[in-house]
């Protein structure tokens, strides 16, 4: 049957069973946005093309499907920019698809032409300019395939106007052939062997679980492995989740604002097992002082990520769904049990490191504090809802004093540190998990970056509850300016007129408001409980420290445990 | 250290973009390279010359390479019996008096004189890298007018195509 390179486009999007897309029409997708109105294709219209993109990667964190987001040529796609490269620091698969001039306009700097393959290579797993139908069946196919398999990653198929104008007999191709894309599954087993042998040599072993494993989707595995071995875990900011928080053996995040437990344990391990992490500098700090004493082994699935921060002694290539289950299956078959490293007492070392050091606040009493704020959520969602952050000190207060349960329960930036990024996560977070709880936090300088989402939100119904952690600053940069500028808070106040409040009843948000200690548990019982999408604003202390901090380029266990508030 | 990786790529649009985006994305440092079709009618070879520090950065610089979608194959043929060459093009000025010196510069090193007019000509050799940078100094002295370098392309010796390497 005939049909219009536009419903193709759609055509596609059904057969690989995306049930809704975030978009922003324009001039180069009104053939697109004609197909979508005929055949009434799910469409959320977000209030810009970042709240799209974000949105769609919310989808995909949330889920692990693959998250779709339109937007017209030019403006509409340099608009994406920030949103696949947030996708592609944290390897979320997405599939973009942009609008792009008539074809014979390409090239002339025409009205609304951006090459947005150019621009977005660099931050691409892949990306297509499709200029002839012909092509065009198979070019999605592909993108898919590769947005979601190996890696996960953000595709961009930038299509021309005429493409979705001109008519083709539609068959969708059953397989993908490409020449130069391996998507690894199963790799050496052998190379598990050599794990065991190292496990069976260590007397002090961390595992470090990454993002890798919320992706993959093998907490599970993972959970198998701490319960068989009873190694002590530590997490990286986007590895939590994957292993309850509250399981003892958890010491919590590591790096650069890690636990006390998590940092003396990295450095003092004989072992570490990096499992879907990629080593990131807020993780180790100096690369030569990480983990000094300790033989490296690196899982993974990309072996680009193998040796390119951290040198690994040894490594598993392979998908963490092949490589876990065949670990615990090893593990079983050498008995390697909790006794073994409870004879060096490690295990008791690292749950006195804990106890002796739990996080701390140096705020005075009398303020509230913003740990407070984010356990109280803990305790009122038992750990149970979808939490999402923007970027700042509150994202690290989350990550530190929320207690998660589940894998890709937690929808943060962490590569890119994209401030914005969290209300329109959460929009998309909560559009495909309609029965959870999904709770934002954000910052009173995040959520301004994409404060238009609000409609969005409101116009949707969506119940998502949003907590701006209004500390009236920059707080992560007012803190670095206290810490290492001398005080010299250069630009990092937000103190003004805006009433966030008003913001959101402006857009049909319930606002709400917390200033007193006395009065937070119960506005957050009374939000948390309200049926739509609810705006709390907390009014916070301007100065308190994210603790504890190793200071750039400084060794993981020389961190700063206290203030210099004052 | 020097290193050649010959990379055979998809003949697809793009494909170039990728790599160059690549290569300076991950701020690799690369010395030559060149880039031609291949016996078969989809495939393109790229040469690529690279320095690194270490064989971890060479690693890296395979393993990335080799993320992109449309690269088939990465053979490093440095410690590979191979042959390489590079081709270049040099414009010399020449008059009267000179030219008969600049014949015998040429002889010497088995170079072709491909472009004579009055006032210059233009000479071609192919060959490594290093007999190319002598022949450029010594023609210096003539007064060179302008150079073009296809940078390396590298084969190895024996049956075995880096395809199969
Ligand atoms: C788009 C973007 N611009 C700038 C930054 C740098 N930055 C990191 S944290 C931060 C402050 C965030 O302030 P706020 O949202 O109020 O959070 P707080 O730290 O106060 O909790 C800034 C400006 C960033 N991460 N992202
Ligand atoms: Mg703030």
């Amino acid at each position: 049957m005939k049909m219009l390179g536009a419903e193709v486009v759609i055509e596609c999007l059904k057969a690989e069973e995306v049930d809704i897309v975030f978009g922003y029409p324009g001039g180069a997708v009104l053939t697109l946005y004609d197909a979508l109105f005929k055949t009434d294709f799910p469409h959320i219209l977000t209030r810009h093309e970042q709240g799209a993109v974000h949105a769609a990667d919310g989808y995909a964190r949330a889920t692990g499907k693959t998250g779709v987001c339109f937007a017209t040529s030019g403006p509409g796609g340099t608009n994406l920019v920030t949103g696949i490269a947030t996708a592609y620091m944290d390897s979320i698969p997405l599939v973009a698809i942009t609008g792009q001039v008539g074809v014979s306009l390409i090239g002339k700097d025409s009205f609304q032409e951006a090459d947005i393959c150019g621009i977005t290579t660099p931050i691409t797993k892949h990306n297509y300019l499709v200029k002839k139908i012909q092509d065009l069946p198979c070019v999605m196919k592909e993108a898919f395939y590769i947005a979601r398999t190996g890696r996960p990653g953000p595709v961009l198929i930038d299509i021309s106007k005429d493409v979705f104008n001109d008519t083709l007999d539609f068959v969708y191709p059953e397989t993908v052939c490409l020449r130069g894309y391996r998507s690894l599954f199963a790799g050496n087993s052998n190379q598990i062997d050599l794990v065991i042998d190292a496990l069976e040599k260590a007397e002090k072993p961390v595992i470090f679980v990454g993002g890798g494993v919320n992706i993959s989707g093998t907490s599970e595995e993972m959970r198998k492995v701490i319960n068989l071995t009873g190694i002590p875990v530590i997490s990286s900011l986007m590895g939590l989740g994957c292993i309850p928080s509250d399981v003892p053996e958890h010491l919590g995040m590591v790096g650069m604002h890690g636990t006390y437990a998590a940092n003396m344990a990295t450095m003092d391990c004989d072992l570490l097992i990096g499992i879907g992490v990629r080593f990131d500098d807020r993780v180790t700090s100096l690369v030569q002082n990480f983990a000094p004493k300790a033989t490296i082994i690196h899982f993974d699935i990309d072996p680009a990520e193998v040796n390119k921060n951290v040198r690994a002694d040894l490594k598993v290539i392979g998908d963490l769904r092949w490589s876990l289950p065949l670990l615990c299956e090893k593990i079983v078959e050498h008995s390697i049990t909790k006794k073994q490293w409870a004879k060096a007492e490690w295990v008791d070392l690292v749950q006195e490191w804990k106890r002796e050091k739990p996080l701390a606040s140096s705020l005075p009493a009398g303020g509230i504090r913003p740990q407070t704020v984010i356990e109280k959520v803990s305790e009122l969602t038992q750990g149970e809802a979808i939490i999402v952050t923007d970027v700042g000190q509150h994202q690290m207060w989350t990550a530190q004093s929320y207690s998660f349960n589940t894998q890709r329960s937690f929808l943060t930036s962490g590569g890119l540190g994209t401030m914005g990024y969290g209300l329109p996560a959460a929009i998309g977070a909560q559009i495909t998990l309609p029965e959870k709880d999904v709770v934002l936090f954000t910052g009173d300088g995040s959520i301004m970056m994409n404060c238009q989402e609000l409609a969005t939100l409101a116009d949707n119904g969506l119940p998502v509850k949003i907590i701006v952690m209004n500390n009236q600053v920059l707080g992560m940069v007012n803190q670095w300016q206290r810490m290492f500028y001398g005080k010299r808070y250069s630009h990092s106040s937000t103190k003004g007129c805006t009433d966030f409040v008003k913001l959101a009843e402006a857009m049909g948000v319930a606002g709400l408001r917390v200033t007193k200690p006395e009065e937070l548990n119960s506005v957050l019982e009374k939000a948390l409980k309200m049926e739509g999408p609810v705006l709390v604003d907390v009014l916070l202390p301007e100065t308190e420290d994210v603790l504890p901090m190793v200071a750039p380029g400084g060794r993981l266990d020389q961190m700063v445990l206290r203030g210099i508030i004052g | 250290m020097k290193y050649i990786l010959a990379v055979l790529v998809e003949n697809r649009p793009g494909v170039l973009t990728h790599i160059s985006g690549l290569i300076s994305r991950r701020a690799f440092n690369i010395e030559s390279i060149a880039a031609g079709p291949t016996e078969e009618v989809d495939t393109t070879r790229i040469t690529i010359g690279v320095e690194v520090e270490d064989e971890f950065e060479l690693e890296q610089v395979v393993n990335q390479l080799s993320k992109l979608v449309n690269v088939i194959k990465i053979a490093n043929i440095t410690y590979v019996d191979s042959i390489q060459r590079e081709l270049a093009l040099i414009k010399v000025r020449a008059n009267k008096a000179n030219r008969s010196d600049l014949v015998d510069v040429v002889e010497i090193f088995r170079a072709k004189i491909v472009d004579v007019n009055r006032e210059t000509l233009v000479v071609e050799l192919s060959g490594e890298e290093s007999k190319i940078d002598a022949l450029c100094e010594v023609l210096t002295d003539f007064g060179i007018l302008e150079i073009v370098r296809t940078g390396r392309i590298a084969i190895s010796r024996g049956p075995v195509p880096a395809k199969d390497m």
